[in-house]
């Protein structure tokens, strides 16, 4: 589904690549975990999937395409088979839950038809059913990412991004979105979250991928994650 | 992007920059007023043109006793010298007609048009010498006229009004002139200012665009709410523009100075519907390329 094959990645003024000669292969349906302390390059990875960034040298593919040529006007409909979640959220303030949801869906030109059918049975897939009226502001951050979750899958993506999904959240909290994000993989989706947090990685019992400097350091089945102390 | 949600989306996006999206109406409005302005005045130099140069008239002064003219050393014009002339005038395929204007005549002319300055009473029969009026197929041709009967025996002088009108239309193309350049000035900043507003208002939704450009909205639909945006404010300043001018020319010119100057030679109403749409065109035509430069040097994928 995803495959980094050599990827290097130096940001113009960074002193070192972001990513160096990074290879490695997600398939469909997997849930990987990438780890690592901050600037190893876990966002730049996740920004080369969704051609927010484009690799120096080294090929990204995502589903089959070689994202390095692929045509700028391509790159809307490329994106809109994936689904991204961050740490800040990122919902519009003066919208309410359902119409932060059905934005996604607008902005892309779907009926309303179709918007009315999907966004309630989304929004009761992450459990916020009853939700809707809400604003963003009167929800507590476990919601708030709910919400952006709901709106990252909303369109049925093949992939889900996530970066640093509970980085603002509490422990137990943090581990409610991750059993979220599980049960949309079970639905077939390929999820790849990147994450400090070693007690969530641990609990999951997944793949991991670990990044130090640009580079793989190691790539486990089944993982867990020991951060360094600092 | 249903056309409901574009209208919400264009509508939230003009309250929320509403000072910079009046000030593009209002520089919108003065660009386009004086470009109006500009094309009207030539416009008009147009009507004066068709009118007076029906009336352009030559005039072939002859030779008085007291005339000082070189040529009229003689003394005053005969009859004779007077026959011949207007037998050569009618003999010319240039001449559309010849009038004759005696003394009296030209005393009586000067005293009707005259009449509420205090010149008329300094002027006595005599004073303005007898003329032929000269009516010519094409009032430009006036070189022939000069170059055929200058010098000729009992002509004192020869005057054309085509140069004094010239003078006069010089004057209506400086104004034009100045108008467009004006205006293009105008346009300059609007043109600026329409570009400062798109970047702003994409500063604003910078959140909004951001989703958009996260879930694939195509480049068209995030763009599309910024270009509709900047041609309503244009519009809407050309609107302005169109009222301002259409008032100037209703009430000003018409009611104005139509009670002064004769009403023939003036513009009206129509003149201004006529440089309406070509104001209207421009600014789309503007807002539109203004818009599109400026997403696509702002707004990357």
């Amino acid at each position: 589904m995803i495959r980094f094959e050599n990827v290097t990645k130096v940001y113009p003024r960074g002193t070192r690549p972001a990513l160096d000669k990074v290879s490695l292969e997600i398939e469909r349906g997997e849930f990987a975990f990438i780890v690592g302390p901050s600037g190893s390059g876990k966002s730049t990875m996740l920004r080369l999937v969704l051609r927010e960034e484009s690799a120096n040298s080294g090929t990204v593919l995502v589903a089959g395409q070689d994202l390095g040529r692929l045509p700028m006007r391509k790159i809307p409909r490329m994106r809109r088979q994936m689904g991204a979640v961050f740490q800040d959220f990122r919902l519009l303030p003066g919208k309410t839950v359902y119409q932060n949801v059905a934005y996604a869906l607008q902005v892309i030109g779907k009926s309303s038809l179709q918007i009315r059918r999907t966004v309630p049975e989304t929004l009761e897939m992450v459990g916020l059913g009853g939700m809707d009226k809400r604003l963003p502001h009167q929800l507590s951050g476990g919601e708030q990412q709910r919400v952006a979750i709901a709106r990252a899958v909303v369109n049925k993506p093949m992939i889900l991004l996530a970066d640093e999904p509970t980085g603002n959240l509490d422990p137990a909290i943090s581990l409610d979105i991750v059993r979220l994000l599980e049960r949309i993989n079970r639905t077939g989706t390929t999820i790849i979250m990147a994450t400090h947090d070693d007690s969530i990685v641990n609990d999951l019992r997944r793949r991991v991928i670990e990044l130090n400097e640009g580079r793989v350091v190691r790539d486990d089945e089944h993982g867990t994650y020991v951060p360094q102390s600092m | 992007m249903s056309p409901r949600f574009l209208l919400q989306e264009i509508w939230t996006g003009i309250r929320r920059n509403l000072s910079m999206t009046v000030s593009v109406v209002l520089v919108t409005m003065v660009s386009m007023y004086l470009l109006g302005l500009g094309l009207l005045a030539q416009t008009q130099a147009d009507t004066m043109k068709g009118y007076w140069y029906d009336r352009v008239q030559v005039s072939i002064y002859l030779c008085t006793d007291t005339s000082l003219r070189p040529n009229c050393t003689s003394g005053a014009v005969t009859e004779e010298q007077k026959e011949t002339l207007l037998a050569q005038l009618n003999a010319l395929p240039e001449v559309q007609q010849v009038f004759y204007e005696s003394e009296e005549e030209a005393y009586d002319r000067f005293q009707e048009q005259f009449r509420n300055s205090p010149l008329a009473g300094n002027i006595e029969i005599g004073d303005i010498p007898q003329s032929f009026r000269v009516q010519l197929e094409d009032p430009s041709k006036f070189g022939v006229v000069v170059s055929q009967f200058e010098g000729a025996p009992g002509v004192a002088d020869i005057q054309d009004q085509e140069r004094v009108l010239n003078r006069f239309f010089t004057v209506i193309n400086y104004i034009t002139l100045f108008s467009v350049l004006l205006a293009a000035l105008m346009v300059l900043a609007a043109v600026l200012l329409m570009a400062t507003t798109i970047r702003q208002a994409a500063f604003a939704r910078r959140r909004e665009i951001g989703i958009m450009r996260l879930v694939g909205a195509s480049n068209f639909t995030i763009r599309l709410p910024f270009v509709i945006e900047t041609v309503i404010a244009a519009v809407l300043g050309a609107l302005l523009a169109f009222g301002l001018l259409f008032a100037t020319v209703h009430y000003i010119f018409n009611r104005f100075l139509n009670r002064v100057v004769l009403d023939q030679a003036l513009i009206g109403d129509s003149d201004v519907l006529a440089v309406a749409p070509l104001m209207f065109a421009g600014v789309v035509v503007l807002a539109v390329l203004t818009s599109t430069v400026t997403l696509w040097r702002y707004l990357r994928v």
